[in-house]
């Protein structure tokens, strides 16, 4: 049996919020966010940071949370899935997968949002090309994707016509 | 009373949660004093176990550790029959075959253990392909490795091949395909002699897996509670396998006394769990000078893997769709399912017709070139008509037209003068490209008698508070069970979404429904939830509490009334098979299904002759369905279908190495990203069915069907290379484009 | 299966010079771990017995692109995604910014680093050959001092490095010597995005007056390492060009890889695609 390691304990902020998390140096971002911060949006598809399910910003970009340590996750700003709404309004990308379908099993859809989310704040009119690329770390099985794409161009639209 | 719903995009029910990440699937939950479990494979594809060894260095007694003979009742996960073993106690039949189970409060730990049990086993020889299974060099399963098998015949080909114009032969072959539902299988169980056995997990079927504990543990039915979490993705992976994972997980909270969670990683999910069935088909086919086909004869064979699961049924269909939306008078189908010492292959979306459509499509191309025709022309002149018979005998009652779906495909996507343009500019070109398109039909419900032995139920119940409760055992997977439910029961009461309630699938509460399989859900279930929805409807009415022509209030008003006079308002609908539905068992001939969804799909593709790239640029999807329920729903569902059929067609390859995948990451099963799908461009027509809820088919797995057929013809097009395998990988495809210009 | 996580450690020192001193006081216990695309991967699929690691990530010494007349520096924790938007590597050295947009995805790109690329040597990585095509230097640095290498040649032997075990990349430098020439990459994976090589092919030369006067031609996945395609290069050096030319150079190359079966493709393929990507260059720079 291989020797256990000390616990850590790891302060960052997730959501807005100042948490700090006590387990192993190499646990995943994944599991301790999903197990000690009881944040259960961000999903494990695949374990090999291909399918991007399990998709976060840290300090504002976004990570497969499956592929990084919690140690290095110290003095990080994280959102989650469930830091993407406001406080009483779904964010734009939110509204148009409801109106436009981009949801089906929802498996794929926290990441999926987080990734056009940090898209669209990083280029906020994008063009189709460049939402295929910016959302391809992102595997949906249900969807064929097309209502995904039509979903964020929806996101655009509407967040242009609000600016 | 409202306005419709149906017809039009009502939200997604379940949306709201799915996307604020609120959606709870079963790897989000936990209980009290949960232990993680975790399964210890063979390590051999054929063999008898001798020992199993239990390393030092891990603290085994807290462990709970299960094999076989910790089985309360028999050991199998019953299905059709039970010869599957739940774990495996002496034999040995397929690479991951379940041996041990380890229950541990600590995951990691687990993990830790489960590397630190070692099999001894003797090993036998193995075989791997159906032609080895067939010539029986070894025999693994039954007298003779086969499951099942099927004879179709119509007419009498034999007296037809000398006096033919033209006879073609092929031979086509499709590999396994890997259902790669983002949310891995799991389960959580509870179970003890006292409160019996719970499961909740990721599943499509609750009774299936009901039966298959029932059987386990010898308990009776009512002490076995089975509940569907919300589950990412089945596409059938989930149709029979969780029934397995269900037992395991069972076995461990059994013998622990505690709740046990198992949750597969993505590799063991992709090696040991269930796969598309592997086939082989080859055509014979007697045709006309004029092009009217005479003679059909098929032979479709099945790798079935170790152990029978559905086998038989995915053969069935797969024999059933053999021969096509054509009228051919002389038809003789061959067909089997044979067991290979692979892990067992099940249910996949489209059910054994993706195999025999991909062949038939595939050969038509080739029989119209033979002949010197162009390949719609020789469709056209051989479409089914109203009033005439399919290979097995049913006469087809429904309005059809295929040559109108088939101009329309071909409007909408350019075909005409796409092909010609690319004809003309190919031979200048390094970027060769082509249009391909396939015609084909898909059965919706059970087979034949199946959905009278399934005797399905739904029920809906009105609550005090004017609430309406749809109870059914048909799961949402994301093809939209529920808000199809939502819709259908909205508008049988004439009133709005929001008070309908879809009640969790949950044995101890719900009626069986069947299984969320086989496109029948919306068709066959939503009938039965349309029917329960009337007949509370009607006692209301005819109680005089409610009038004709009621607002929502009047509605509320009467449901209170009702329910303190009378107490429960709820109404239970039995599935009735329509007496006109005719099907013959033995003969294997009538009236296989009750309706038929009629499609044409046009691919267009690019190849890059450099690195053999297969590129799908635009793809139409065109299909007759009876009535659109919900547009995007119904879009979605086959946007997504086509994009697992480019998977199909192009990228899903699974590697074997002795009856293991080896191949089981993201990285290196590929399925399309975003990046690799084209705009899917998706056109609905409507015929209703009389006996569909507002007139609607089934559709779930019709784009399986018609995806890799239209894209193989299109590479042939654009090629000039005759395809006969998928997936087209661009490793087969450059050797294949060499042997064209050699 | 997984790796069994509570018997990893990791830990960071204060800076470059505490982390080099740890490494040269326990060497080949502390391995360093910066963005962890590579090595939480190994993690997770139980193939990881190295279980001490030191987190470079945070090291501010091995971040930074600097400019001068000569070269442009790039810190070894340069991500791909840092790479993508920098200006003057898209217009000077457009072969590694292809590279970094055509590895993994925007996830991966944003953790995964140039130097920790470099380290891990895969043979299928996408920036190997770029680098090698633009004549890459490495700066090591130890608690002995820093020294420069030439890329080429550092990487000699599957899975094996000139780097020590006391050893960190601390900076690559890209002489700006190949500004004019014309420039070629093409990687071919198993699909358009997060895919696999099966072959990667970068590429420059300059020309004059219908002349080859110089070329670099590098390839990913043909061989355990990265591949500099010398012979090919020798031949093509000097030379005119013709189609006749171009016809030898592939068969040339065709000798000098070493592409094997694998799961994701087979030896022929690969050694077809190297002839046709090769040849697609030679149309490039004409």
């Amino acid at each position: 049996m291989p020797e256990v390691v000390a616990k850590i304990r790891v302060k960052c902020e997730i959501n807005g919020r100042e948490m700090t998390l006590e387990t192993f140096p190499m646990a995943r971002l994944l599991d301790v966010l999903r197990e000690q911060a009881g944040l259960t949006g961000t999903k494990e598809g695949c374990g090999e940071g291909e399918c991007g399910a399990c998709s976060v910003e840290m300090d504002g970009a976004l990570v497969n949370s499956c592929l990084v340590p919690v140690f290095q996750a110290e003095g990080t700003k994280i959102r989650t899935i469930e830091g993407v709404a406001g406080d009483n309004r779904l964010h734009a990308v939110q509204r148009a997968f409801l109106t436009y379908g981009g949801a089906q099993c929802g498996i794929c859809t926290p990441g999926m949002i987080l990734a056009a989310v940090n898209l669209l704040a990083r280029n906020p009119q994008p063009t189709t090309s460049e939402i295929r690329e910016g959302l391809a770390g992102n595997l949906c099985r249900c969807t064929g994707y097309t209502k995904i794409l039509e979903s964020v161009v929806e996101a655009c639209r509407s967040t242009e016509q609000r600016a | 009373m409202g306005a419709p719903v149906i017809g039009t995009s009502v939200q997604r029910k379940e949306g709201r949660e799915k996307v604020l990440g609120s959606a709870r699937y079963v790897d989000d939950l936990t209980l009290p004093g949960m232990l993680f479990g975790a399964t210890v494979r063979s390590s051999v594809a054929r063999g008898n176990i001798r020992e199993i060894h239990f390393e030092p260095g891990i603290p085994w007694t807290e462990f709970t550790i299960v094999t076989a003979k910790d089985i309360p009742s028999k050991n199998c996960v019953a299905l059709l029959i039970e010869d599957q073993p739940c774990l495996a106690e002496q034999t040995i039949n397929h690479p991951e075959e379940p041996v041990v189970l380890l229950a541990h409060p600590d995951k990691y730990l687990l993990e830790e253990a489960r590397r630190a049990v070692r099999l001894e086993t003797e090993p036998l020889p193995a075989v791997f392909t159906i032609p080895d299974s067939l010539a029986r060099k070894e025999v693994i399963w039954g007298e003779d490795n086969v499951f099942k098998s099927f004879y179709v015949e119509k007419g009498n080909v034999d007296a037809v091949w000398s006096r033919a114009d033209f006879v073609v032969e092929g031979e086509y072959e499709t590999g396994a395909q890997e259902q790669l539902y983002i949310e891995p299988q799991g389960m959580i169980a509870q179970a003890n002699p006292a409160d019996g056995v719970t499961v909740w997990g990721s599943l499509q079927c609750p009774y299936y897996v009901h039966k298959a504990l029932v059987r386990l543990f010898g308990l009776p039915k009512e002490r076995i509670r089975v509940v569907q979490t919300e589950t990412g993705g089945g596409f059938g992976g989930k149709e029979e396998y969780p029934s397995m994972l269900a037992c395991h997980a069972a076995l461990l909270a059994w013998k622990s006394g505690k709740p046990v969670k198992m949750i597969y990683d993505r590799a063991e999910d992709m090696a040991a769990t269930t796969k598309r069935h592997p086939s082989r088909t080859r055509h014979r086919t007697a045709v006309s000078r004029d092009g009217k086909l005479l003679a059909m004869e098929i032979d479709f064979s099945l790798d079935g893997g170790a152990y029978e699961t559905l086998s038989p049924v995915v053969l069935s269909r797969g024999t059933i769709h053999a021969a096509g939306p054509y009228h051919c008078p002389n038809v003789r189908i061959n067909s089997r399912a044979v067991a290979t010492n692979a892990p067992p292959h099940g249910a996949f979306r489209g059910f054994g017709a993706p195999q025999s459509v991909f062949a038939l499509e595939r050969h038509l191309d080739r029989v119209a070139e033979a002949i010197g025709l162009a390949p719609d022309e020789l469709r056209r002149r051989n479409f089914i008509q109203e009033g005439q018979t399919l290979a097995v005998s049913q006469v087809i009652r429904e309005k059809v037209d295929m040559a109108q779906l088939m101009d329309h495909a071909f409007e909408l996507s350019g075909y005409h003068a796409k092909r010609q343009r690319f004809q003309e500019e190919n031979p200048q070109s390094v970027i060769k490209r082509g249009m391909g398109f396939a015609a084909f039909l898909h059965g919706a419900g059970f087979t034949g008698s199946g959905e009278e032995y399934l005797a399905s139920e739904a029920a809906v119940e009105l609550t005090r508070e004017g609430r309406v409760r749809v109870f059914a055992g048909s799961t949402e997977m994301g093809q939209g069970t529920n808000t199809i439910f939502t819709q259908i029961a909205a508008d049988a009461l004439g009133l709005g979404c929001d008070r309908i309630e879809i009640m969790q699938p949950d044995t101890a509460m719900v009626p069986n429904s069947g299984p969320t399989v086989a496109s029948r859900t919306t068709m066959i279930v939503g009938k039965l939830v349309e029917s329960a929805a009337h007949a509370v409807q009607q006692s209301l009415l005819q109680s005089n509490l409610l009038k004709p022509g009621y607002g929502a209030q009047d509605f509320d008003d009467a449901c209170r009334q009702y329910i303190d006079k009378f107490g429960a308002l709820q109404s239970l609908i039995k599935y009735e098979h329509p007496h006109d539905l005719h099907w013959d068992d033995q003969l294997y001939q009538g009236d296989a299904y009750g309706a038929y969804g009629w499609a044409v799909y046009v691919a267009e593709v690019s190849v890059d002759t450099r690195t053999a790239e297969v590129r799908v640029e635009d793809f139409v999807a065109v299909q007759e369905v009876g009535k659109v329920i919900n547009p995007v729903l119904a879009a979605g569902q086959i946007e997504g279908g086509v994009a697992q059929g480019i998977g199909f067609a192009l990228y899903e390859n699974v590697v074997w190495q002795e009856g293991r995948m080896v191949n089981g990451q993201m990285t290196n099963y590929i399925m399309p990203t975003s990046m690799d799908v084209p705009p899917i461009r998706v056109f609905f027509e409507e015929i209703p069915y009389d006996r569909g809820p507002a007139g609607a088919k089934g559709i779930g797995e019709l784009p399986l069907d018609g995806t890799a057929p239209a894209i193989a013809n299109a590479i042939a097009n654009a090629t000039g290379v005759d395809i006969r395998r998928i997936p087209v990988t661009p490793e087969t495809l450059l050797t294949l484009m060499e042997s064209v210009h050699a | 299966m997984k790796s069994y996580v509570p018997a990893y450690e990791m830990e960071a020192s204060r800076d470059l010079s505490a982390t080099l001193g740890r490494m040269a006081r326990e060497p080949k216990i502390w391995k360093p771990f910066a963005g962890g695309t590579d090595l939480m991967v190994l993690l997770e699929a139980g193939k990881l017995p190295h279980r001490k690691f030191v987190s470079i990530w945070k090291l501010q010494e091995l971040r930074g692109i600097e400019e001068n007349q000569d070269y442009i520096t790039l810190g070894a924790l340069t991500t791909y995604s840092e790479i993508r938007r920098r200006e003057v590597l898209a217009r000077e050295f457009p072969l590694l910014c292809r590279a970094a947009a055509e590895t993994g995805s925007v996830a991966t790109q944003n953790r995964g680093t140039l130097g920790g690329n470099i380290a891990n040597a895969s043979p299928a990585a996408d920036s190997p050959p770029a680098l090698l095509a633009y004549d890459a230097e490495l700066e090591l640095v130890s608690t002995g001092g820093s020294r420069w290498v030439p890329y080429h040649g550092f990487w000699f032997g599957y899975k094996q490095t000139g780097l020590r075990p006391d050893e960190l990349i601390r900076r690559i430098r890209l002489p700006r010597n190949k500004r004019t020439w014309k420039q070629y990459y093409r990687k071919v994976g198993t699909r358009r995005a997060q895919a696999i090589s099966k072959v990667c092919v970068a590429a420059a030369a300059h020309v004059d007056a219908g002349r080859i006067v110089d070329v670099r031609i590098a390839l990913g996945s043909v061989a355990p390492t990265v591949l500099r395609a010398r012979e090919t290069e020798k031949m093509l050096r000097g030379e005119k060009l013709t189609p006749a030319i171009f016809r030898e150079a592939q068969d040339v190359l065709v000798r000098e890889i070493a592409p094997i079966d694998d799961m994701r493709s087979t030896a022929q393929y690969r050694r077809m695609i190297a002839r046709n990507l090769l040849a697609e260059f030679c149309e490039t720079i004409s």
